[in-house]
């Protein structure tokens, strides 16, 4: 019976790490000029010119926070839509299809965003 | 009541009775306006002398039986508690509370609510039982701790949040804003010890978690209760506890009841008896 009680605490948890790490996101691309993230902008310049972006590319912090990003930002929004298309339907089965639905649309999405990262840390690491 | 204010009003009255009308209909009914006259008044009227048939539910006429919960003018409100004045000039139009099935014409059937309420346990859950039944003391509470719940509990269940709120029109399983109102206002009892018992219909379906905070309940609630914010503070309890950081608490101890009262000074006497 905890399964609501669950998910809405791990909806939650999710929306924490997005907001933090979309924080991070947006420090790292738009607060460069104050901060100063010389370790992160090696090549100086935009956040967002090429050398730089490889430059993170590189480093495991940014390939595990892309997964981790994905992975929250996909359980939170799917649960969100969950609960919406819950209200539009009725029917214990069909509650249940669209479960299953959203199930394998998060993992098959989070399968292939984590594949990307993946392949993108390789790409940078031999360049 | 000026001289510019209409002598007659326009009552437009929903009727139904299941089995015999194919579906609602309005139906029109124009009868005198005096001076501070509630829209239950008006259906008093109309019941009077125009219509005996008509039937709605109410009791104390003074907002506090919750009984005439109805959808005046588009918006659930107790018709006792509703001037004509408030609703300006126009017709005045009553229906029964949505989101319930209609008993007959202004009667709604409240016992979804009731069974829902009933699930959550709405009474204090203690283990001292025969302390409950033969009282030697008083459950302490402090004035702080009554804060907790205090504005939960003046929730009259008159039904106008259930009426008002979008879920409920929605998901037949969601309890609804009256129900989990009152089930945190036990759980924010620093007397009661039954939060684990109330979490066991709370962590599921039923429980706040299709809540989207439209706030629709605390607007059209006549007794100022928020069950919208007890909803969320609801679910913020029941985070906490998923993670194992709620702070818990025994159910308040018995103490002994005060032996030493006194009158405060400066009280006025009351006034002598009229009747």
């Amino acid at each position: 019976m905890m399964r609501d009680q669950k998910l809405w605490s791990w909806h939650v948890a999710a929306g924490i790490v997005i907001l933090v790490l979309l924080g991070l996101h947006m420090t790292i691309m738009h607060l460069d000029e104050i901060l100063r993230f010389t370790s992160l902008n090696p090549a100086g310049g935009e956040p967002i010119d090429w050398q730089n972006v490889v430059a993170r590319g590189k480093m495991v912090f940014f390939a595990v926070t892309y997964v981790l990003l994905l992975g929250a930002a996909l359980f939170h929004g799917l649960y969100g839509l969950r609960n919406i298309l819950f209200e539009l339907i009725q029917g214990a089965g069909a509650k249940k299809a669209v479960s299953v639905l959203l199930i394998v649309v998060g993992l098959g999405l989070f399968v292939l965003g984590t594949l990307s990262a993946l392949a993108s840390f390789a790409l940078a690491r031999s360049l | 009541m000026n001289d510019s204010t209409p002598k007659e009003v326009l009552y437009r009255v929903r009727r139904f009775e299941p089995g015999r009308d194919p579906s609602p209909r309005w139906q029109d009914f124009t009868i005198p306006r005096t001076p501070g006259m509630t829209v239950l008044d008006g259906l008093w009227t109309i019941k009077q002398t125009l219509d005996a048939t008509l039937s709605w539910r109410s009791s104390c006429r003074m907002g506090v039986c919750g009984s005439c919960g109805m959808l005046i003018n588009g918006r659930a409100r107790l018709a006792c508690n509703t001037q004509l004045s408030e609703l300006g000039a126009g017709v005045v139009a009553v229906a029964p509370l949505p989101n319930f099935d209609i008993i007959r014409d202004l009667v709604p059937d409240l016992s979804p609510m009731f069974d829902s309420h009933a699930a959550l346990m709405p009474y204090l859950i203690r283990d001292d039982a025969a302390e409950q039944e033969n009282p030697t003391g008083e459950f302490a509470q402090s004035a702080e701790e009554l804060e907790h719940y205090l504005q939960f509990s003046y929730c009259i269940k008159c039904g106008c949040c259930m009426a008002a709120c979008p879920t409920v029109a929605t998901d037949p399983v969601y309890s609804g804003p009256m129900p989990l109102g009152q089930a945190h206002r036990y759980n924010s009892d620093g007397r009661d010890g039954g939060f684990a018992k109330r979490r066991e219909v709370l962590s599921g379906p039923s429980g706040p978690w299709r809540c989207h905070f439209a706030g629709e309940c605390s607007r059209v609630c006549p007794k100022g209760v928020d069950p919208a914010k007890a909803i969320q503070l609801m679910k913020r309890e029941l985070v906490w506890d998923y993670i194992r950081l709620r702070k818990g608490h025994p159910p308040a101890a018995v103490v002994p009841k005060p032996t030493e009262i006194r009158r405060r000074p400066n009280i006025p006497d009351a006034p002598p008896r009229s009747v």
